[in-house]
């Protein structure tokens, strides 16, 4: 309850004598640079992949004859849409926005860093931590797009160069009783999953204390609980929004 | 002038301070003296507001920095300049952009051309007008203290803290960074303070004087008559000093500590 009670009270504190909106909004492109941009690549990756091995697993236990072959196109749409874009892309940047978050911070805080920006007579959890929070609730859904995008497109090479169904019959998959709703929802979960890797991260790193062992370690915490609040995170919005 | 009035701070139950009171003038280097331990930078973090005292007051020209107004305590924080232990630079900015942040963030009033100026003026004034883009990374120890001094005067500071500015470094550059924030407080008549361990700034650069045993000041002088002093603790800790001084000279030039 007391960790509870101190994550709050940080997420608080950004909001009080806050910086100018001239200095968030350049900070907020430096860290939507950092947190966005520099996360496409493994995004695309892991997506593509993903997509690909849905398609192929998908294909490989349908075998029963009378389900038509664009049901594969079908459920890779559906698990991509609900589930896995949003979550897997999530979890990845957990680990590579989360620790970098956490990691950065952590070492700003034993460096002494942020005690010049407090002496400075700067907010330092409004100058630091609002930009990547911001950054993130900004970046997550841009990412699951892509990530949404490259699955789907995977699937249909990995599908239509095994031969397991035709292109056509992939893109009649595709088509096949869609909610637009899904969409919508999941990027509903990636903003939240967003702020929850961001400020976690971000509270981790921020009363980091000791050394560079102790960085290490917030780091770890970092990923580890951004991951377990994700996944709570997944669940509640499943519940409550579908 | 900064007045301190009976500082407390406690941590998890352990009295690190135990109620100290002290004045530091403007124009003038104090020098909080003690061993590790004694709670020389609590008091300094409880001074610059980066602790909370438990009890007492503290005054800057007149006006409370410990109540609660926090637009005051902002005033006030905006006027204070400070040198850490370990520099605290921005690793990821220049010694340039370092230098020009707390002007960026202050005063939003200034042009890039004017503060670009001013940016010249402190690097030049500690003696580092060459390394404008350079990083952090690529400073000596006393480079970065350097960086760290043009940092605190870029916006005018009317207070400068500094934490061990010794530290880490030889003792040629020990000297020249003493001599550097001695004359930075006379040239613009500052009021600083310097949390130390290291006798030499003492003989080098001390105004005033305050020695800090077990969270209590247990002396308070100048330089002048520090060697005149009875009290025990600090006889203590000068002969402790004198005697590493002169066992580090012994080793230096090749003889044995143990005939000293």
């Amino acid at each position: 309850m007391k960790t509870l009670g101190n994550y709050l009270l940080f997420l608080s504190s950004q909001f009080v004598r806050g910086e100018s909106l001239k200095i968030l909004s350049r900070r907020f492109i430096d860290e939507a640079v950092l947190i966005g941009i520099s996360s496409v690549s493994i995004v695309a990756i892991v997506s593509t992949f993903i997509g690909a091995v849905t398609c192929v697993q998908i294909a490989y236990n349908l075998t029963n004859a009378l389900i038509p072959r664009s049901t594969i196109g079908f459920m890779v749409r559906e698990m991509t849409i609900l589930e896995l874009a949003p979550t897997i892309t999530s979890i990845v940047l957990a680990g590579k926005v989360g620790s970098n978050i956490a990691g950065g911070l952590g070492t700003m805080r034993i460096t002494e860093q942020i005690d010049a920006l407090e002496v400075m007579g700067i907010n330092s959890t409004s100058y630091l931590v609002l930009p990547k929070i911001l950054a993130a609730i900004a970046m997550f859904p841009l990412l699951v797009i892509l990530a949404m995008t490259l699955s789907i497109l995977g699937g249909y090479v990995a599908g239509t160069l095994t031969g397991s169904l035709t292109p056509q019959e992939y893109v009649e998959g595709l088509r096949d009783a869609f909610i637009p709703y899904n969409i919508t929802f999941a990027l509903i979960k990636s903003v939240v999953f967003a702020f929850l890797i961001s400020s976690i991260s971000a509270y981790q790193g921020f009363f980091t204390k000791g050394g560079a062992l102790e960085v290490g370690e917030a780091s770890t915490k970092a990923v580890t609980n951004s991951i377990i609040g994700v996944l709570l995170a997944d669940y509640l919005c499943a519940q409550v929004l579908l | 002038m900064i007045e301190i009035h009976n500082i407390h701070k406690s941590f998890n139950g352990v009295e690190v301070l135990k109620g100290i009171d002290g004045v530091f003038e403007t124009g003038k280097t104090t020098l909080l003296l003690g061993a590790s331990g004694t709670g020389k930078s609590v008091l300094l973090q409880c001074i610059v507001g980066l602790l909370k005292p438990d009890l007492g007051s503290i005054t800057y020209d007149g006006k409370v920095f410990t109540n609660n107004r926090l637009d005051l305590k902002q005033e006030i924080r905006r006027k204070i300049g400070m040198l850490f232990q370990g520099s605290a630079l921005f690793d990821s900015m220049t010694v340039q952009e370092n230098v020009e942040f707390p002007l960026k963030m202050l005063t939003p009033d200034m042009t890039r051309d004017e503060r670009m100026e001013r940016v010249d003026f402190c690097l030049k004034r500690v003696g580092l007008e060459a390394a404008h883009k350079k990083m952090p990374s690529e400073l000596s120890g006393g480079m970065k203290k350097r960086v760290g001094i043009a940092r605190a005067i870029a916006p005018n500071c009317t207070y400068l803290f500094c934490d061990e500015p010794n530290s880490g470094l030889d003792p040629l550059t020990s000297i020249k960074i003493d001599e550097l924030i001695y004359e930075i407080t006379k040239e613009y008549n500052i009021t600083t303070v310097i949390v130390t361990h290291d006798m030499n700034s003492v003989i080098e650069i001390g105004d005033h004087i305050m020695f800090l045993h077990d969270g209590l000041k247990v002396w308070e002088g100048s330089k002048d008559n520090i060697m005149d002093t009875n009290v025990k603790d600090l006889n203590n800790f000068i002969f402790a000093n004198s005697l590493m001084r002169a066992a580090k000279r012994v080793e230096d030039e090749g003889g044995e500590i143990d005939k000293l």
